[in-house]
């Protein structure tokens, strides 16, 4: 017998598919935002699905702080290649040789900010009229009002009071020169959403995600994974827990949780029973209560 | 243990907006559902006991969870949609938080667009009033299914029934002109907690399911149109490669109805007729397709076929016309112009119009028609006519939220001016 319904793993698909459909439709050089993070994973995932037979007709670019975990390097690399998808790296580096992202100091010194920089000039440089990003509603209370096709203006930033209303399903990307957007085709998926989609589709990810032994130390209640760049007080120390990543981005401010999940139910069962959202172990958005909104103003991702 | 075991991957979703204003406990309401079901985090919950003492209150403000920019926390208001989420074993959330000020009229209709049901606060101490009646004629306006009328504050007048009993009379009255939408009556307390997950035992009076309880029990599935198969053509995929070599896939959402592999179909504005070769979906073949999937289609013959093209059922075609009747809610500081040129997009369509006629606006406190000021300003609802450069296919709003619907395009500054309902 014929059922017309769909769960809403599928429904929240269908909706994404369609958003990323209508990128492609509607600017000249769309490219796609990739960390390597689950969220981008995803996100490419239903790209490849959304123009099957047809490899994904843009591009995908990552912006490099040079402070990565290599496990995620080796996995967006290989990623690229087997699907026959070009990849562009910028980074973060190259601004700051260039003096045009100058390095924060102290202890916890993030190349996170100047990624915004870096991305800017990528997509001036490139000619980018649309860059889709793996941003979701649910992260963060500044992303809770922002569209799914968001305006920016011709310096790249975002103007939370004059965003563009976004009525039923229609988008509208139209521009003026120099103007571009950020589409972020799963603003509508939790992060349980996420995990169950890729247990769903059977999605592999990079081993960052399971448990792991690390060399780890903790930091105003945040673990934290060691690094050459990373900088110890005096009161911290180093030693090795069984962890896993609920995010991934720049060490400097991904917080790494003790687990000893190592399949995607269990993380699942982790992520239902957890009481700390995925954010909450990143350093840069406590920086203050309107941390994100700032840096989204300014044409952070 | 498999996902499936936890329940998790059988949920379905809801999609539902919130009207009121601050006074009305929306937030509060919002907050409540959010805390008691279980869906804030101690680090967010951290932040809001923070960000309370830090404004002076002694409890922990709920309201202040879903006020997320920085300008709106500090007047206090919730000045544009936010969008949040929360699950149940049973289904998945979103939520439109719309402010309910006059002003606001335009986030309310954004955040009804999308919803499969629309939650209006009433005050108890206050009743029905002029801004009860806007939201409730939004919400017919913008053809929302299900509309639940939460008479909140329960606490402030003793639990009354019968206060309950009259507010709710007051509001079938009002309602009753609007439209014939699925509608409920609960009496809660936000601030407390009456039943909005729990159940009270201060209104043994009331047997009615909870506020999250008739979340779940809505029956969603029903919304969704299946009568008339309408497919918006989103993009053309051909792939250049010699194992695709005569591939020529249609890729969209279905809009509404069922497609059928086989099925005899019309692609307009051509008019040819050609059938359903095969339903595709990332190398799967589909016997079948319904709304909201996205799939791509092929067809038997070739024929022109491209972004703006809508592939419909052979036998029921939508209207086709270049003067369009329609209902618009303005959107802009910039008052719509009279005989003035518009972009305008329709499902995957996009072309130009003029506004050849205002035939009245309405007053939305009182849902009156006006005749004698035909300006149409930010936040007016009002009846227009359209002229069309090429001709449009669609469906009343009232029969088709996707083929039915439209928005307004500036020219000069590309904002959306207006969100346009077909009638």
């Amino acid at each position: 017998m014929e059922h017309y319904k769909i769960n809403h793993l599928r429904e929240l698909e269908a909706e994404s598919i369609f958003v990323i459909r209508e990128v492609v439709a509607q600017f000249e050089k769309p490219v796609m935002l990739f960390s390597g993070g689950k969220d981008s994973i995803v996100m490419f995932h239903l790209a490849r699905k959304a123009f099957h037979p047809l490899k994904v007709p843009f591009p995908l670019m990552h912006i490099d702080t040079g402070h990565n975990f290599e496990e995620t390097i080796k996995y967006r690399d290989d990623l690229a290649e087997k699907t026959g998808t070009r990849l562009i790296v910028k980074y973060v580096q190259d601004s700051i040789n260039e003096g045009r992202a100058v390095e924060e100091k102290g202890l916890n010194a993030s190349r996170n900010v100047l990624q915004t920089v870096t991305l800017l000039d990528a997509i001036e440089e490139m000619k980018f009229d649309c860059a889709m990003g793996g941003g979701r509603r649910d992260e963060e209370k500044a992303r809770a009002k922002e569209r799914f096709f968001s305006h920016r203006d011709e310096f790249g930033q975002w103007d939370p009071k004059n965003q563009r209303p976004e009525l039923w399903n229609l988008f509208c990307g139209a521009k003026h020169m120099g103007e571009h957007f950020r589409v972020f085709p799963i603003s509508n998926w939790t992060e349980m959403d996420v995990w169950q989609y890729i247990l769903m589709e059977n999605i592999e990810m990079p081993s960052l995600y399971f448990t792991h032994k690390r060399e780890v130390f903790c930091r105003d209640g945040a673990w934290m994974a060691c690094a050459p760049f990373m900088q110890l007080k005096p009161n911290e120390k180093a030693e090795v827990r069984d962890v896993r990543c609920r995010t991934i981005g720049d060490i400097t401010c991904t917080g790494v949780t003790l687990s000893k999940a190592d399949t995607l139910e269990e993380i699942i069962q982790e992520v239902a029973a957890s009481r700390v959202t995925e954010r909450g172990g990143r350093a840069d958005d406590k920086r203050s209560e309107a941390a994100m909104e700032d840096r989204k103003r300014e044409g952070y991702f | 243990m498999s996902g499936k075991d936890n329940g998790y991957l059988d949920m379905e979703l809801l999609r539902f907006t919130t009207a009121g204003s601050v006074d009305d406990g929306k937030s509060t309401l919002i907050g409540r559902l959010l805390y008691d079901s279980k869906a804030i985090f101690e680090d967010q919950m951290e932040a809001l006991e923070q960000a309370s003492i830090s404004r002076g209150g002694e409890e922990v403000n709920l309201a202040l969870l879903t006020d997320g920019l920085r300008a709106e926390r500090e007047q206090g208001i919730t000045i544009d949609v936010a969008y949040r989420y929360f699950a149940t074993p049973k289904r998945k959330f979103i939520i439109a938080d719309t402010p309910g000020h006059i002003q606001y009229t335009r986030n309310m209709v954004t955040g009804a667009s999308t919803s499969n049901a629309a939650v209006i606060l009433i005050d108890a101490r206050n009743g029905v009033i002029e801004q009860t009646r806007r939201h409730a004629y939004i919400a017919a306006l913008l053809n929302i299914p299900h509309v639940l009328v939460c008479v909140n504050k329960m606490d402030l007048v003793d639990f009354s029934q019968e206060v309950f009993e009259r507010i709710k009379a007051d509001f079938i009255q009002v309602a009753g002109r609007l439209g014939n939408q699925d509608l409920h009556f609960l009496p809660i307390s936000a601030k407390l907690g009456d039943n909005v997950v729990d159940e009270s035992t201060n209104m043994t009076w009331y047997t009615g399911l909870t506020f999250l309880g008739l979340l779940e029990a809505l029956p969603v599935g029903e919304d969704w149109n299946l009568n008339d198969p309408r497919f918006p053509v989103q993009y053309v995929i051909r792939p250049i490669s010699d194992e695709y070599h005569d591939y020529r896939g249609y890729a969209g959402r279905v809009a509404s109805g069922v497609f059928r592999v086989g099925q005899e179909v019309v692609v307009l504005p051509g008019g040819q007729k050609t059938t359903v070769e095969a339903i595709d979906f990332a190398g799967e073949s589909l016997e079948y397709a319904f709304p909201p999937q996205s799939v791509t289609l092929r067809l038997t013959d070739e024929i022109d076929v491209s972004r703006g093209s809508m592939i419909v059922d052979a036998i029921n075609q939508p209207q086709q016309s270049q003067e369009i009747d329609l209902m618009v809610c303005w959107l802009s500081e910039k008052p719509l112009v009279l005989r003035g040129k518009y972009q305008l997009k329709h499902n995957s369509n996009e072309l130009r119009c003029i506004v050849t006629e205002v035939k009245y606006k309405v007053n939305i406190n009182t849902t009156e028609e006006i005749h004698d000021d035909l300006s149409v300003g930010l936040n007016e609802i009002a009846q227009i006519t359209i002229k069309t450069t090429k001709p449009l296919f669609f469906d009343p709003y009232k029969k088709n939220r996707d083929t039915g619907s439209l928005i307004l395009i500036d020219e000069a500054t590309n904002n959306v001016v207006g969100a346009g309902m077909i009638l």
